[in-house]
């Protein structure tokens, strides 16, 4: 949302003024909150006040809002200033890919840089498990146009599915992860269908929904799921059939490659797994988008009527979204499931749903290397505002607030075109 | 016969807005629909499509009965729609936007369509890579009767091409029209509040009050008659 502000500069008695309102607000809430307290005085409770922490509550109050107006007006200012059109026409299609190919070089190199922390390789892993569920659910949202708020419903089949062929019936990673996506895309039919005619708020709360009754699902149907408990004992893959494990009597990855065994091996492994199953997902959808069928998909986004008009099966276009979505939805989960070695319901709540929606806004809807930074962002804020505790998810939003104040369509908000010629001459010229 | 109405009735909702339309379009003919706001010309524009379906008659295209069909199937018929307000992809580059008008045709036919529609709107091959939503009315426009050109279409529908564009323009598209009738023998129904230009260009034209047909004839006839006169060139007052 942007903040309209008046076409004049306030002038320092309106913002004043506008300071002190809100002063008054922190005055009223700080009575309770603040200038209220509870002593323990001989094991009775009394109320003793504490008027001077109040007011330089108040005061901070005061000054804190008449510093943020004045700087969100001098930021307003300048964006005005700013013409409108360059931006829009501005080529950023050459910084973008090489800002992509530093990231993948970085990504191809961190386990071997820092090959002695552990932390650090699980950390980027995380990162990279956003990345790939970010881009699977921007297909639906950056580029079908359709919000979902139930993306871990498909995230939770995927990891289930695994969890449970692989416990119930041996299956292995490698077999697991296509029949398993198939599974997850299934359900993404089974959301799309009765959702083709929902848009915006509604199809928003019917998303929701079901993301939430497949949580509740997984919690009660404790035959299937085993319940709140979880499945545990997940197998973890192996590298083309050498289990990561000390030495035992079957070939392990250590001894068949003649090296000393340490558990990192496993934990890098999983790191360039999901790295390849990243890029596997940004290749196929960026190679979507160039077909027809992801044409279709950018096309109702932006007018669904015109499309009908074209030709275009509006219900198959829209199915075809959800269902690959879902898909690599379940993929990333059950990358997730053998790395984890155990699932429960926990792992799959709204709150995950959130995250992955939040990543693909904040990196600008429809944009690949935009999941990518919103993705680090997202991870990597939490994990660096450890320090801070109890204040860590404060700092989280904050920040938030400030990239969406800073940059409103995202954090790459750009969109490449599919289609380029050079010129249009009798020549032609290839796509 | 290209397309044939027979009572065609349509509601909205608890809105009856077509009562009983007949009319036809012959092969290589420009016919025009004028009517004042609220008539429903659209209404009758978007039925042909199913948006919404006939909710009694029947709607015959090229020999098939095509009442029941979903939009999509009716677009893939051959009938290519220049929607009221352009409608035009903005996020999505000029290009694109040609492209998705392509989607039903053959591929192999791309880059033929894509000169000529640049022969016909020289402004649309510049701006090939700028988004649609930069354009200007006029442009935006010239986009979407290109975009609905690229299927080949048989029969081309336009609902009020000259809404909200200069004089400039409006002269432009209906020149263009024209010459797409004239030297291709593309077969145009056109939706028209600019009763003048419109009446000109079309060889027949029917006029819609209160959605029924009320009157028809060729352009030169209701151009000159008193009635279509008083309510849509000159005063605009339905007498």
């Amino acid at each position: 949302m942007r903040v309209v502000v008046a076409q004049h500069a306030p002038s320092l008695r309106e913002r004043l003024k506008d300071a002190a309102a809100v002063a008054c607000v922190a005055l009223l809430l700080g009575v309770p909150m603040i200038g209220l307290t509870t002593v323990d005085q001989g094991g009775a409770l009394h109320v003793a006040t504490r008027w001077p922490v109040l007011a330089i509550f108040v005061t901070l109050c005061f000054i804190g809002r008449l510093l943020a107006r004045f700087g969100l007006d001098r930021l307003q200012l300048r964006r005005r200033s700013r013409p409108a059109a360059v931006s829009a026409l501005r080529g950023t299609g050459a910084l973008t890919a090489w800002v992509g190919w530093s990231c993948l070089g970085v990504a191809l190199a961190l386990p071997v840089i820092f090959s002695d922390n552990r932390y650090v390789v699980d950390t980027a892993t995380t990162v990279l498990i956003y990345v790939m569920l970010g881009w699977g659910l921007n297909v639906v949202v950056g580029l079908a146009g359709l919000l979902n708020l139930g993306y871990a419903a498909f995230y939770a089949v995927g990891a289930y599915a695994y969890a449970l062929l692989s416990t119930q019936f041996g299956w292995g990673f490698w077999q697991a992860l296509p029949v398993a996506g198939a599974f997850a895309a299934g359900f993404g039919l089974l959301l799309g269908w009765p959702t083709l005619r929902l848009r915006g708020d509604y199809l928003a709360i019917v998303t929701l929904g079901f993301g939430e009754i497949t949580r509740v699902i997984l919690i009660n149907w404790t035959d299937l799921s085993n319940g709140p408990n979880g499945i545990a004992s997940i197998p973890r893959p192996t590298f083309f059939g050498l289990p990561f494990k000390p030495d035992g009597d079957t070939p392990t990855f250590a001894s068949f490659f003649g090296i000393e065994f340490s558990p990192l091996h496993r934990i890098i492994f999983l790191y360039y797994l999901i790295l390849a199953l990243a890029m596997l997902t940004n290749l196929f959808v960026s190679r979507l988008r160039k077909l027809p069928v992801g044409r279709a998909w950018e096309a109702i986004r932006e007018d669904e009527i015109a499309c009908q008009a074209l030709g275009i099966n509006v219900t198959n276009v829209k199915l075809s979204a959800f269902a690959i979505s879902a898909m690599l939805g379940g993929c990333a989960g059950v990358f997730f499931a053998a790395r984890q070695g155990f699932i429960s319901p926990e792992s799959f709540t709204f709150n995950e749903s959130a995250i992955v929606l939040a990543i693909v806004v904040l990196g600008g809807t429809g944009s690949q290397l935009g999941v990518v930074l919103a993705s680090l962002v997202l991870v990597l804020l939490p994990e660096l505002g450890r320090d801070f505790a109890d204040y860590r998810m404060l700092l989280f939003g904050a920040a938030m607030i400030l990239i969406m104040i800073w940059r409103p369509g995202g954090i790459l908000a750009k969109r490449e075109p599919t289609l380029r010629y050079r010129a249009l001459s009798r020549d032609g010229g290839g796509p | 016969m290209m397309l044939e109405l027979r009572g065609v009735h349509a509601h909205y909702g608890p809105i009856h807005a077509l009562r009983g339309v007949d009319m036809a379009v012959q092969v290589g003919e420009v016919v025009t629909l004028i009517g004042a706001n609220g008539a429903g010309k659209s209404t009758l524009m978007m039925s042909l499509f199913g948006l919404p379906r006939a909710s009694a008659g029947h709607i015959i295209f090229d020999g098939e009965d095509i009442t029941g069909l979903p939009a999509h199937a009716i677009a893939r018929r051959g009938i290519a729609l220049v929607p009221e307000g352009r409608r035009i992809y903005p996020r999505m580059t000029v290009l694109e936007n040609l492209q998705m008008g392509a989607a039903l045709a053959d591929p192999l036919n791309f880059e033929v369509d894509l000169q000529r529609m640049c022969a016909l709107f020289p402004i649309l091959g510049e701006r090939r890579h700028q988004r649609g939503g930069t354009l200007s009315g006029g442009e935006q426009q010239m986009l979407a009767i290109a975009r609905a050109l690229m299927a080949r279409p048989k029969l081309l529908l336009l609902d009020e091409p000259s809404l909200g564009l200069a004089p400039l323009y409006i002269r432009k598209i209906f020149q263009t029209l024209r010459e797409l009738n004239r030297d291709h023998g593309m077969t145009i129904l056109l939706v028209e509040q600019n009763a003048h230009h419109a009446l000109r260009v079309a060889h027949r034209a029917y006029v819609l009050q209160h959605g029924s047909i009320v009157l028809a004839g060729t352009g030169r006839e209701l151009l000159a008659s008193a009635e279509v006169r008083a309510a849509y060139l000159e005063g605009g007052q339905v007498r």
